[in-house]
């Protein structure tokens, strides 16, 4: 199998290298968009801020050929927020591939929300064998919206979209390289799809 | 709901544990990957790293074994001691670090603090305060506590949450080692007074410090070395023991 990890310079990538590594996959770290076609599984990460990464993306043109990908793509933390269609970190324009404003907590609890939250609500093969408010390890400060793409939420200050899904796309708030076993199992299942 | 976070910390010189170790059927209790896999199978929710013996020749090392730990663990993880540059922070990330901790350096060269949150982003920017209560007033010590500064804790706390920190881990020197429970009045006005996570460190001893902490000192994680090390404390009893309290855990 083929598995590509989008390389745009937004941070901790190794991290989701090692888990796959893990699990006995190569994946391959690159911003070459003839890679990224021909990849059986292609995963989109991010961490920083979004009007940065963007502009990371418009730079190499990947903002265009992310959406047009047919096989499955899982966006992970930052990269599920560009996936949605706004984010209001830095008024950021997104890929719009899941139909979903991303907003920011309000100062009524603390920012970034840090450590391991439940996810409930599970609705997507991407969660076989992972139980209703199984822990997974989020760290962020804006949320998607409760929406139609919505196949996992989380509680935290309200509840929100932990997980989302449209046709081929995937995206997760947490990231399942750092969310021990459970985290293993989705990114197994990710690989199965 | 979010849980409290229990946190192991490991002090490295040289790559290897120290502080004794003396877990049961361990290998090698020296070796920080090994330790740091066992805690993450026992339930620990994150692992700090203290690097304590931080000098250039040394540095190598370290970035080798965070690349092993990165290879080999699955829960997250943080990386301090001898940090002071961008550079430093983009060595040990592509190590695999997942957040790096500042202290000294902060206190000498706040902007420390910007540069690092402005081109990393502020959920990998964590600044440890070693404080001690001087006649009724918490100053920041540095260089391990040893050298007393004038700053104040709690101006200290809001400054760095100004700059970007993300996180704040809260060392009291007047309760680190004597295993007496956690500073929780000052991390209770800390907690409320910036609306970042604060780690509770120093002073753990027993099950109930770590209530006392998440209920009274309203840490939103606790971090504790020689209780766990030792197997004082092990970890699932500690979580069990705070879940009976209504204190969220992961179990």
């Amino acid at each position: 199998m083929k598995l590509s990890i989008v390389n745009y310079g937004a941070g901790n990538i190794k991290s989701i290298q090692f888990a796959f590594q893990r699990l006995g996959y190569d994946a391959i770290l690159t911003d070459n968009p003839e890679e990224i076609i021909t990849s059986d599984k292609v995963i989109f990460p991010g961490v920083g801020e979004a009007s940065s990464a963007m502009v990371k993306l418009q730079q190499s043109g990947l903002d265009q050929l992310i959406p047009t990908l047919k096989q499955p793509v899982l966006g992970i933390c930052l990269g599920m927020q560009l996936m949605c269609s706004h984010s209001e970190e830095g008024d950021t324009t997104g890929l719009g591939i899941f139909d979903v404003n991303v907003k920011r907590f309000s100062n009524k609890v603390k920012v970034p929300q840090m450590g391991w939250n439940t996810i409930s609500n599970l609705k997507s093969d991407l969660f076989k064998g992972i139980k209703e408010k199984e822990y997974m390890y989020l760290v962020h400060s804006y949320y998607a919206e409760q929406c139609e793409a919505s196949i996992a939420t989380s509680d935290y200050e309200l509840e929100y979209a932990s997980a989302l899904e449209n046709d081929n796309f995937f995206g997760v708030q947490f990231h399942p390289e750092k969310s021990s076993k459970a985290g293993e199992q989705l990114l197994k299942n990710f690989l199965k799809l | 709901m979010l849980t409290k976070r229990i946190v192991p910390c490991l002090d490295i010189k040289n790559g290897r544990t120290v502080k004794g170790v003396n877990f049961v059927d361990l290998r090698d209790a020296g070796d920080p990957v090994v330790l740091a896999k066992q805690y993450a199978d026992l339930g620990a929710d994150e692992l700090v790293f203290l690097d304590i013996a931080a000098t250039l020749e040394n540095r190598k090392t370290m970035h080798d074994m965070v690349l092993k730990v990165a290879e080999q663990v699955n829960i997250p993880f943080t990386v301090g001691g001898g940090i002071s540059s961008v550079e430093d922070v983009d060595d040990l990330l592509h190590c695999g670090a997942d957040k790096v901790s500042i202290n000294s350096s902060a206190v000498k060269r706040p902007e420390l603090i910007n540069e690092l949150s402005d081109k990393f982003g502020s959920q990998c920017v964590v600044v440890a305060i070693d404080a001690k209560e001087v006649d009724g007033e918490w100053l920041v010590h540095l260089a391990g506590g040893t050298i007393p500064t004038t700053l104040n804790l709690f101006d200290w706390a809001q400054e760095v949450e100004q700059r970007g920190a993300g996180e704040i881990l809260f060392t009291s020197m007047n309760h680190d080692g004597t295993k007496a429970g956690f500073a929780n009045k000052a991390l209770a006005k800390l907690s409320n007074l910036v609306n970042i996570p604060i780690i509770a460190s120093g002073g753990a001893g027993s099950i109930q410090h770590f209530v006392d902490t998440f209920k009274e000192g309203k840490a939103d994680a606790a971090l504790a070395a020689s209780v766990f090390h030792f197997g004082e404390i092990p970890i699932l009893e500690l979580k069990e023991a705070l879940r009976k309290q209504d204190i969220p855990v992961r179990l």
